[in-house]
């Protein structure tokens, strides 16, 4: 199995109030709360962080795009891939990824990731969000009724851009581009694996298997209650003949790891509040405007992500804020190197998962904290479980880089 | 109990319910959620005058509206509806959405609307004055019907599911026409109108509920001087965004009121 390390980037001084004070953590937060002068000592350690990770033997390092968020610190996740292609030499770079519909002319995407691809020396894994509300609809102003219209038309965009050796013209339904020829082109042929970051829309499934694209479950509630949307995607994909190659999917679990349980009870305990507590806090009128949510999804009766965690976040009993409902409900897995070695091989069987996401630093977790959990995981918990299916199904979706690959030159 | 006829347009079918004894009828565009059934609202204008309701694409009675992408594409679908109606004049009332479509055919096609009748159209956005994110709501069914009424239970009795009905495609059934109205008016409900109003010569008769919670008073100012027809503009009270639901009767004496003036 392949261990991808994952980083958010949330503001780490939201105030112990937040939730009392301040509507929502997404769309309308506050720019009063936010200090640049902060964000800039952020943005340093969080790249330390996932440079870190990549030099620890993590196989892939990850970055993803939220707008006006206080926990994703990352519109732009090109540009901090951009900047891991020069200081890292071996993991992947997975993007997770540019909401397509949100890039005009959506040859930009093409562009941009092409360069990464190049830059990194093949080692880019290129995701395609639809974007959640908050991001797409409500931020960008995207019309809910042609988001997904118009994220499939730009898919095709992209991927004829990577791929067709002549200049073509694309006559799209919301694009017209008279003379399509992306430069660069990625140095993965034909183009980058493409990973797909989703709630539990049908229709993505469907999408994922007839593209044969990896399908990556991005929840903050953890395993337990990732369990039911992946079953639902294992059973479409036999309903569908594809067979149960785990690689063909992704999940993120937050972990928590110590040299011994106790410690690590009590070393995490404030950046899981902080994030379940400040982070989540969603107002729920953000999370599904009509339209966002297609009907034959509603009458798959399946929760969106972003639905689930806002009604979580605003309901009576609402998602779990404290750090022991937050570990019982296995949001956060937490414990000894051996413990959490134990569960993570337990999830990703019973989950049928071969790319795992980890989020080793999470809320306002201090860099060091984050720096010591990833080095836990690394060489006590990766030794034990990176053999998980590999006996057995080969991982097609995975980045191949250039064997001989550039390196930066020392600066003088 | 009105009739109810299906026409088809461009392969897709669109219901028109129709009740009511007069030679020039009166042609209801219906507002935010549409007509899930015949309202106390139509049953009153149908005492005296021929009321024909067809619906909106996306809303209850036409399924279909996802092949229509511009504001161009959904004027096109309302003329090609009002022509297939067959009538050679009639009355128009638009409220809300409905209203939108209705003020852009009346800019369009001077001759065949004589009366136009506008319930807080939408069409135009205000920065200093802006209307409420219909789409911003919290989940549930009461965020909408507390929104746009300020008599919410009127909206659950009209909204009440019928006895072998499916609960999911019942909330679909609304869910959808929130989308519809998306399609077209999304972010602002601005449709660029302000330019077109002055193309407006019809008659008409310009509302808003006095508790709409949607629209600003500001927004119905602007048709109010931009239309070149003779404008009369009325608040409804008790009433809000969709007063054809919280106040039936107030409505439907100031719109018979206004159409007996112009007659005379």
């Amino acid at each position: 199995m392949k261990n991808l390390w994952f980083h958010l980037m949330p503001y780490k001084d939201l105030p112990d109030d937040f939730r009392d004070t301040h509507p929502s953590v997404w769309v309308d937060i506050n720019s009063k709360l936010l200090d640049a002068e902060r964000v800039h000592q952020h943005y340093n350690e969080y790249l330390d962080e996932l440079e870190y990770a990549g030099q620890l033997g993590f196989d892939g390092i990850c970055c993803n795009e939220h707008h006006q968020n206080g926990y994703g610190l990352m519109p732009s996740p090109n540009l901090i891939a951009s900047t891991l292609t020069r200081r890292t030499t071996e993991p992947a770079i997975c993007v997770m990824g540019n909401s397509l519909a949100l890039y005009n002319p959506p040859t930009r995407v093409a562009e941009e990731f092409a360069m990464l691809d190049c830059m990194s020396g093949g080692r880019l894994i290129a995701g395609f969000p639809v974007g959640t509300p908050m991001d797409t609809i409500f931020a960008y102003a995207q019309n809910p009724s042609k988001l997904r219209e118009r994220y499939y038309e730009a898919h095709d965009i992209v991927m004829r851009a990577w791929q067709e050796e002549e200049t073509f013209s694309f006559d799209g339904r919301f694009n017209q581009l008279r003379y399509v020829n992306v430069w660069p082109r990625p140095v993965q042929k034909p183009h980058p694996p493409v990973w797909i970051p989703g709630g539990g829309s049908v229709e993505t499934w469907r999408w994922c298997a007839e593209m044969d694209y990896v399908y990556c479950y991005l929840s903050y509630f953890g395993y337990k209650a990732g369990e039911a949307t992946m079953k639902g995607f294992w059973d479409e994909m036999d309903k569908l003949g594809k067979d149960r190659n785990p690689y063909r999917a992704g999940f993120l679990q937050f972990v928590a790891v110590g040299e011994t349980e106790k410690e690590a009870l009590e070393l995490y305990k404030e950046s899981a509040e902080y994030f379940y507590g400040r982070c989540l806090h969603v107002n729920p009128k953000w999370a599904s405007p009509a339209g966002y949510q297609s009907e034959a999804t509603i009458r798959a009766k399946v929760q969106s992500q972003v639905a689930l965690a806002a009604q979580k976040s605003a309901g009576p009993a609402g998602a779990a804020r404290e750090w022991k409902d937050i570990l019982d409900l296995g949001y956060v897995i937490a414990g000894d190197p051996d413990q959490v070695a134990e569960r993570i091989r337990e999830v990703c069987t019973n989950l049928n998962v071969g790319h795992l996401m980890l989020l080793c630093q999470f809320g306002n977790m201090s860099t060091d904290l984050a720096k010591y959990n990833t080095k836990l995981y690394a060489e006590r918990v990766m030794p034990q479980i990176s053999d998980l299916f590999d006996d057995q199904w080969n991982d097609a979706w995975w980045p191949q880089p250039l064997s001989e690959r550039s390196l930066p030159a020392e600066v003088a | 109990m009105p009739k109810t006829r299906s026409l088809t347009i461009r392969d897709r079918e669109v219901r028109v319910l129709e009740d009511g004894i007069s030679d020039v009828p009166v042609v209801f565009l219906a507002g935010i959620g549409g007509v899930p059934a015949w309202t106390p609202f139509l049953e009153a204008l149908a005492t005296n005058r021929r009321v024909i309701v067809p619906s909106l694409p996306g809303f209850p009675g036409a399924t279909e509206f996802r092949h229509l992408d511009s504001l161009y594409d959904w004027v096109v679908h309302t003329l090609e509806t009002l022509e297939l109606l067959g009538e050679p004049t009639f009355d128009l009332i638009g409220s809300s959405v409905g209203g939108a479509l209705a003020s852009e055919i009346a800019s369009l096609v001077e001759t065949q609307v004589r009366r136009l009748v506008l319930i807080a159209p939408f069409g135009v956005f205000l920065e200093d004055d802006p209307a409420a994110d219909i789409w911003a709501q919290i989940p549930g069914p009461k965020s909408i019907p507390n929104l746009v009424c300020s008599h919410p239970e009127r909206w659950d009795a009209l909204w009440e599911m019928p006895a072998d009905g499916d609960e999911i495609e019942w909330s679909i059934l609304q869910t959808r026409s929130m989308e519809a109205a998306a399609r077209f008016l999304f972010p602002f409900g601005k449709t660029g109108v302000t330019s077109r109003l002055h193309r407006i010569g019809n008659a008409t008769l310009l509302i808003r509920g006095a508790e709409d919670r949607v629209l600003p008073a500001a927004s119905n100012a602007v048709f109010a001087d931009g239309i070149k027809g003779s404008v009369r503009t009325i608040e409804i009270e008790d009433a809000g965004h969709l007063p054809e639901i919280d106040n039936p009767e107030a409505l439907v004496r100031e719109i018979n009121a206004f159409l007996l003036d112009q007659e005379n």
